[in-house]
């Protein structure tokens, strides 16, 4: 008879999630407050930032009246808690640069940049556990020195430059794939066999620059386990080697590496922000960066907003799946 | 089984990879230093009679889209990258050692407030926090070093805590203090000394992540500006070329932010190594 799986401890969990949301809110608070108090101390002008290109030729009475009606000349403090009010009640704002209400310019978005990662992440973790699996099997023999080597270099190098020689490579020398944006160039409509063609490199190199840190914890969690006990008596039963690589090593091996992998939001969004702009992939991160470019604030505190709910978010993921593989560690965090 | 092997390889490899990390490390940094000042070549020369050319013995990495040569354009901007990252780490541990310090040292009250402002600025992704910080105060040299430096403090400041807190608790410590030392004297005679080794790797490990950093602001266009000419700054200016099929002018620079960070992860792991020969080499770079 196979033992009937226990029940998820859904109290303890519900509760940890609700005071993690709690926790969020003064945090979401003091992001939002710095990057107020950044743009406070920085040199740039709402009011000429609002107008735009029309702003430079623009007589100061008319900019003067603009930043009155903006409330550019308040404390930055009030205009904070303004901003802050209007997120409440779904309002963030327009933004200058794109002409468009922030919060459309998420919806619009915000798909796109979780297709690219999803994608990316699922094909990271598929190929660093089976890397990892390929490595820990012997450990300082050819494959495993060349696997290492390279996912060092790998975790090395830049992503933004692992991008563009993947475009050179792929786009103009073999002339395979679309060097970047979501369609063909002329074309309107956006069908799913363009976007399949057009996610393979940016997917790719971000899987790329997310794999080294799957193979390596991998490999040590499971070369970990195939010295303990458990190993050893299932290889002195007698069971084969497959059995006791995937039944045992693996199983013990991999559980700490999936539950550390809600971290890895941080460098998941690290790389969107240097892939999707290699790539014009329209997500979010690119429009992070053009945000930036263009000193958008509008559009750049939303998103530093949005960014930091995602770590948290993934921290809670971490945890919660933590609690769960190892039940000393609890719900009390 | 399995054991030896993983063993006598981890340990057979170790002189091997100190002296190549080392070396690496001193050739590059030489190369920073040296060529620029032994070749001061105008970097704005322009000559469009040899634009682009590929790799050949004249031009080992070829030359840029106004005719200039890519290998001493790439000294002179490990140079920029290697000094904006230096500063940017120092600047970086001195932040996470004053912050980390006074937490552990005083504790209590201080020591909650500063861990909480550690969780804060974790819960940021660095880039981001760069690119937002270096977007409001304009891009630039300062803005730059500043926003590395503004992001990068947090783990020294949580290596250095633990230390202390460890610290405290070690009999010379209690000595000290009852021998009648005042609190100062404690801090500086006893705790600094014995958390400087710590700060002072954790600062060395940080100029490569500060030299990413750095490049990756400088490729998005919010980095150094074009006539100090970095790393990053020379792939994003490479972009044109490449979708014209010459890959030299990106090629080259990238691979001079991976080889000073491949070197000091070599040092670093042979260090770590000697000083705990049992542990298992560190998988994170």
């Amino acid at each position: 008879m196979t033992p009937r799986p226990a029940a998820l401890p859904w109290g303890p969990m519900a509760r940890m999630t609700g005071r993690r949301l709690l926790a969020a809110v003064p945090v979401l608070a003091v992001v939002t407050f710095g990057v107020f108090a950044l743009a406070a101390a920085s040199p740039f002008d709402p009011a000429r930032a609002y107008a735009g290109t029309a702003g430079l030729g623009a007589r100061q009475d008319v900019l003067d009246q603009l930043s009155d009606n903006l409330g550019a000349d308040r404390p930055f403090a009030a205009r904070w808690w303004d901003w802050l009010l209007s997120a409440l009640t779904g309002d963030l704002g327009r933004s200058p640069t794109l002409r468009q209400p922030v919060a459309d310019v998420i919806g619009e978005r915000l798909g796109w940049s979780v297709l690219l990662c999803g994608v990316a992440f699922a094909v990271a973790v598929t190929a660093g556990t089976a890397l990892g699996v390929l490595t820990a099997r012997r450990p300082g023999r050819p494959l495993d020195r060349a696997v290492t080597a390279l996912a060092y270099t790998l975790e090395a190098a830049p992503p933004f430059w692992l991008g563009l020689l993947a475009v050179w490579f792929f786009a103009v020398h073999l002339g395979v794939l679309p060097a970047g944006g979501l369609t063909d160039t002329g074309s309107d409509t956006v069908t799913a066999g363009q976007v399949a063609s057009h996610l393979v490199l940016p997917a790719a190199v971000l899987a790329f620059t997310q794999l080294p840190w799957f193979v390596l914890y991998v490999r040590q969690g499971v070369g970990d386990a195939l010295r303990e006990d458990p190993v050893r008596g299932a290889r002195a039963r007698g069971l084969s080697e497959r059995t006791v690589l995937l039944g045992h090593a693996l199983r013990s091996g991999l559980l700490p590496v999936l539950t550390l992998v809600g971290s890895r939001v941080p460098e998941l969004i690290t790389g969107a922000l240097l892939v999707e702009t290699v790539f014009s992939w329209p997500g979010i991160a690119s429009a992070t960066v053009e945000a930036a470019t263009k000193a958008d604030f509008p559009l750049l505190a939303a998103l530093t907003v949005l960014a930091t709910a995602a770590v948290l978010a993934g921290n809670l993921l971490s945890d919660l799946l933590y609690g769960l593989a190892d039940p000393r560690v609890g719900f009390d965090g | 089984m399995a054991d030896t092997t993983w063993r006598t390889r981890a340990s057979g490899t170790r002189p091997v990879r100190t002296a190549a990390g080392a070396t690496v490390l001193a050739a590059v940094v030489l190369a920073a230093v040296l060529v620029p000042w032994l070749a001061p070549v105008d970097d704005q020369a322009v000559d469009l009679g040899a634009k682009l050319l590929p790799p050949t013995w004249a031009h080992p990495f070829g030359t840029d889209e106004v005719g200039r040569d890519l290998l001493l354009r790439t000294a002179h901007g490990l140079r920029v990258s290697l000094l904006a990252g230096v500063v940017a780490a120092l600047a970086a541990t001195v932040v996470g050692t004053t912050v980390g310090g006074l937490a552990g040292a005083l504790g209590g009250w201080t020591d909650r407030l500063v861990m909480r402002g550690v969780d804060l600025f974790s819960s940021v992704p660095h880039l981001l926090f760069g690119i937002v910080v270096v977007a409001l105060l304009r891009p630039g040299t300062g803005p730059v070093i500043a926003s590395v430096a503004l992001t990068h403090w947090v783990s020294t400041a949580r290596i250095v805590r633990a230390e202390l807190l460890s610290l405290r608790t070690r009999p010379y410590v209690d000595a000290a203090i009852s021998g009648g030392a005042t609190r100062l004297r404690v801090a500086v005679r006893h705790l600094l000394p014995a958390v400087l080794p710590q700060a002072g790797l954790a600062a060395v490990l940080m100029v490569p992540h500060a030299i990413w950093h750095e490049s990756a602001l400088s490729f998005l266009g919010l980095g150094l500006p074009a006539h100090a000419a970095s790393l990053g700054t020379m792939v994003n200016s490479a972009r044109g070329s490449l979708l014209a099929g010459q890959w030299w002018p990106t090629l080259f620079p990238g691979l001079f932010i991976i080889v000073p960070t491949l070197a000091v992860a070599a040092l670093a792991a042979a260090w770590r190594e000697r000083l705990d020969p049992r542990g298992r080499p560190e998988p994170a770079l």
